[in-house]
């Protein structure tokens, strides 16, 4: 490797690098960016479900009438669906944050391959375009929902195609990314720094990798059948003497649609965790750092996270109770789910207990990350009525899923990433983003936040469907909760409103002149990634590799001259 | 910079990176083609008619022959790491010569049992047991074909390396071979399972 101190031109520095961080950086950007439009798109939807078939304002011009239509409205809820779960939040959490942090946090120069991290990131990149490209089609982008069940998805018109090969570019890119985050832990940690030593965040990506590795194959198996359906009229998935428009199709028939909810479910239960997983993690760091003392229960909570990552390849079909794939099915996936939720509460209380008795900092990061723990836990509570098939034929499909889910994704992870964000930003750029402004994001964002979800609770348990385009209107039993669409679409608008700090703190404090030798460690945290520079050298990191002492939330150590111990420090430095 | 464990094994693992990655990657393979096999179970059981699919159409003598050419192909495979294992270079590019010439061999018994099955007015979407017959065995022959893009170019331009970093060299062999091993197994679990039973 000696051609590492050559002169980098601009595109191999910047757009093609194989610099961990960089690329970590190039993640975020786009994902934040792929998170806002999904989030456009939904602000779009929701005018249609406030104010049913009445033009929209502002962005009314690029529709027909102004008015988003029913097939549009289906278009806009599969994408935002798709990319908000594959384009924006994996990406954030394992791309960037992955990408970023596990090399810092054991010491390592780099992740294992670069090369094969750089075209992790370029294939996302291309499935993102591939993806977007759907909008541009006759007949508009994927329309059949983010679960693309067949046959619907396979009579659809060709966005669903375009979807399909999104999908295998980005299948393609977190199978490479989360090899690399694998091998990465296991082969490059520092001297020192066993299994028991990691710091939680390290165990919540390795779990969340192998999810990704293992989980994902099955649904680009899926991908493939669907795709053999739509181009060379297979019948994996079309059922024998399918009707539509009242007329005969071009399938022979003989497949099974189930044996697609079967597939997709057994990628997409596994996915939830790879949404949740990471988000813990970072909870974790915030939380031990904020509160001053050590994670309570270390190593419960990597027990847990173990045994949550196996056991979630058990559980998919809990998504498919209304299915009629019997009762014995049913039975067992109901059992498994229940076991589930174990290790998910250890976890939880796991964090709770560590704010007993700490001297508490509220930060921004700090917040965040004590928020995320009661919205998460209200998503993971409102899971358990679902994950039981008698409750769950009445809620099934019901606005009360969707609050279900985004409680544990909305508030949930992205609130996590925003503790993310906020905590580890002087580590990227060298300088702390603005309290001030932070705070306003988080009060506002908290609050707009329940404004939109909690009262789909409350419509779902009134039995109103979800993938309705007008929101419930034409049905007699949605009346009595229909006039919470206002409510809620006015809080999502809001909600973006919401950002406008958020994006101005990060502008104005790219902007700030830095310090001369900032801070490396402004949070005074004990973790490896601040015994580095902020930002860390340029290919390397490390000025110096460190050495691991300690475990990693060595904090306020009784008789220790500070109140962190940092990992790399021998005893008796001070 | 220099990534550590690159070439050299990490001592508490056991493992040089590359090693490691390979397993990884072939775990997700497994699931690849997991996926895809009980997909093929559970159609099959779920289907009254599948004994009328015409399972017999398929050339069961021309796919032992295959079966045979890929089993000689991971075994030559072998011997080609054996080589640079004693440091004989020549001896490498001769089995890897030959591990070449199996994976063109099998793509071509290949296109002659597919020809014929079109000849005959048999096409995916004729019925479900082509269909997967199909899938099956055309995304096994993608994977001969990448194995033969990276073969190849271990047997042409990059065996340069062999005399700058041979351990490396001979780590990417080994690392290709078990890819190459992976493809043959998985077409060991194909034959029975499509041409037999």
């Amino acid at each position: 490797m000696s051609n590492t101190h050559h002169k980098e031109s601009f595109w191999t520095k910047y757009i093609f690098s194989q610099d961990h961080k960089i690329i970590g950086i190039q993640y975020g950007i786009t994902s934040l960016l792929f998170l806002f439009f999904g989030f456009s798109l939904m602000m779009i939807m929701r005018w249609q479900l406030a104010y049913p078939n009445t033009p929209i304002p502002i962005v009314g011009f690029m529709f027909e009438n102004g008015i988003l239509s029913p097939d549009m409205y289906n278009s806009f809820g599969a994408m935002h669906g798709t990319i908000m779960i594959f384009l924006g939040v994996v990406p954030i959490v394992v791309g960037a944050f992955g990408n970023y942090l596990v090399p810092l946090q054991i010491g390592a120069p780099d992740m294992a391959f670069p090369k094969l991290n750089m075209a992790s990131y370029w294939s996302y990149f291309v499935g993102g375009i591939v993806m977007l490209t759907g909008f541009f089609l006759p007949g508009g982008a994927a329309n059949s929902g983010w679960t693309s069940y067949p046959p619907l998805s396979i009579i659809a018109t060709t966005g669903q195609t375009v979807w399909l090969f999104g999908m295998v570019f980005l299948i393609t890119s977190s199978l490479l990314g989360s090899i690399n985050i694998i091998v990465t832990i296991v082969q490059l940690r520092v001297p020192g720094l066993t299994w028991m030593k990691l710091p939680f965040f390290i165990w919540a990506q390795l779990v969340t990798s192998f999810l990704l590795v293992l989980a994902f194959p099955p649904l680009e198996a899926a991908a493939i059948f669907q795709l053999m359906d739509r181009l060379a009229f297979t019948s994996f998935f079309m059922p024998s003497g399918l009707i539509v428009g009242g007329a005969a199709t071009d399938w022979n028939g003989g497949g099974s649609p189930i044996l697609w909810q079967h597939l997709f479910w057994f990628l997409a239960h596994p996915e939830v965790y790879v949404l949740i997983l990471p988000a813990l993690g970072v909870v974790g760091e915030v939380i031990a750092n904020n509160t001053r003392k050590p994670l309570w229960g270390y190593k419960s909570l990597v027990y847990s996270v173990i045994f949550l990552g196996f056991m979630s390849f058990i559980v998919w079909a809990h998504h498919m109770f209304l299915t009629g794939m019997g009762q014995t099915m049913s039975m067992f996936f109901a059992v498994t789910t229940m076991i589930i939720s174990v290790p998910s509460v250890v976890i939880l209380s796991c964090l709770f207990i560590s704010l007993w008795g700490g001297s508490i900092r509220f930060n921004t990061p700090m917040l965040f990350a004590l928020s995320f723990l009661p919205m998460f836990g209200i998503g993971g509570l409102t899971g358990l009525p679902l994950g039981l098939p008698l409750s769950d034929i009445h809620l099934h499909d019901t606005y009360y899923v969707i609050s279900h889910f985004h409680y544990v994704v909305a508030p949930g992870t992205i609130f996590a990433i925003f503790a993310g964000i906020y905590y580890w930003f002087p580590k990227i750029t060298g300088k702390k983003l603005n309290e001030v402004l932070g705070k306003v994001h988080f009060i506002f964002s908290l609050i707009f936040m329940n404004g939109i979800f909690f009262p789909m609770l409350i419509q779902g348990l009134a039995g109103v469907s979800r993938r309705l385009a007008d929101g419930g209107q034409s049905y007699a039993h949605a009346q009595s909760v229909i006039h919470f669409n206002e409510f809620m679409s006015m809080s999502a608008w809001l909600l973006g409103l919401a950002q406008l700090p958020f994006i101005i703190n990060l502008i104005l404090t790219i902007m700030k002149k830095k310090d001369k030798v900032p801070d490396p460690n402004p949070w005074n945290a004990t973790t490896l990634e601040w015994a580095c520079p902020s930002p860390p050298v340029a290919h390397g990191n490390f000025v110096k590799e460190p050495i691991v002492y300690r475990g990693p939330y060595e904090y306020s150590v009784p008789g220790h001259k500070s109140d962190f111990t940092p990992q790399s420090e021998k005893s008796g430095d001070k | 910079m220099k990534i550590p464990f690159n070439e050299d094994l990490r001592p508490d693992t056991g493992l040089y990176n590359a090693k490691l990655g390979i397993w990884l990657f072939l775990a997700s393979e497994v699931m690849l083609f997991g996926g895809l096999f009980s997909a093929y179970i559970m159609l099959r059981l779920s289907d009254p008619n599948w004994a009328n699919y015409g399972q017999s159409a398929l050339n069961v003598p021309l796919a032992t022959l295959n079966t045979a050419i890929l089993i000689t192909s991971s075994i030559t495979m072998v011997m080609s790491w054996v080589s640079l294992k004693l440091n004989d270079i020549k001896k490498y590019s001769f089995y890897m010569g030959l591990t070449l010439l199996c994976s063109f061999g099998f793509l071509i018994i290949k296109y002659f049992e597919y020809s014929a099955k079109f000849e005959h007015g048999l096409y995916p979407s004729t019925n479900n047991f082509l269909a997967i017959y199909f899938t099956i065995t055309g995304l096994h022959g993608l994977h001969i074909i990448g194995g033969i893009f990276v073969n190849g170019y271990f047997f042409g331009p990059g065996k340069k390396m062999w005399s700058s970093e041979p351990q490396r060299f001979t780590n990417r062999i080994e690392v290709a071979g078990l890819y190459w091993h992976f493809v043959d197994l998985v077409w060991i679990f194909v034959f029975p399972t499509l041409y037999l039973l």
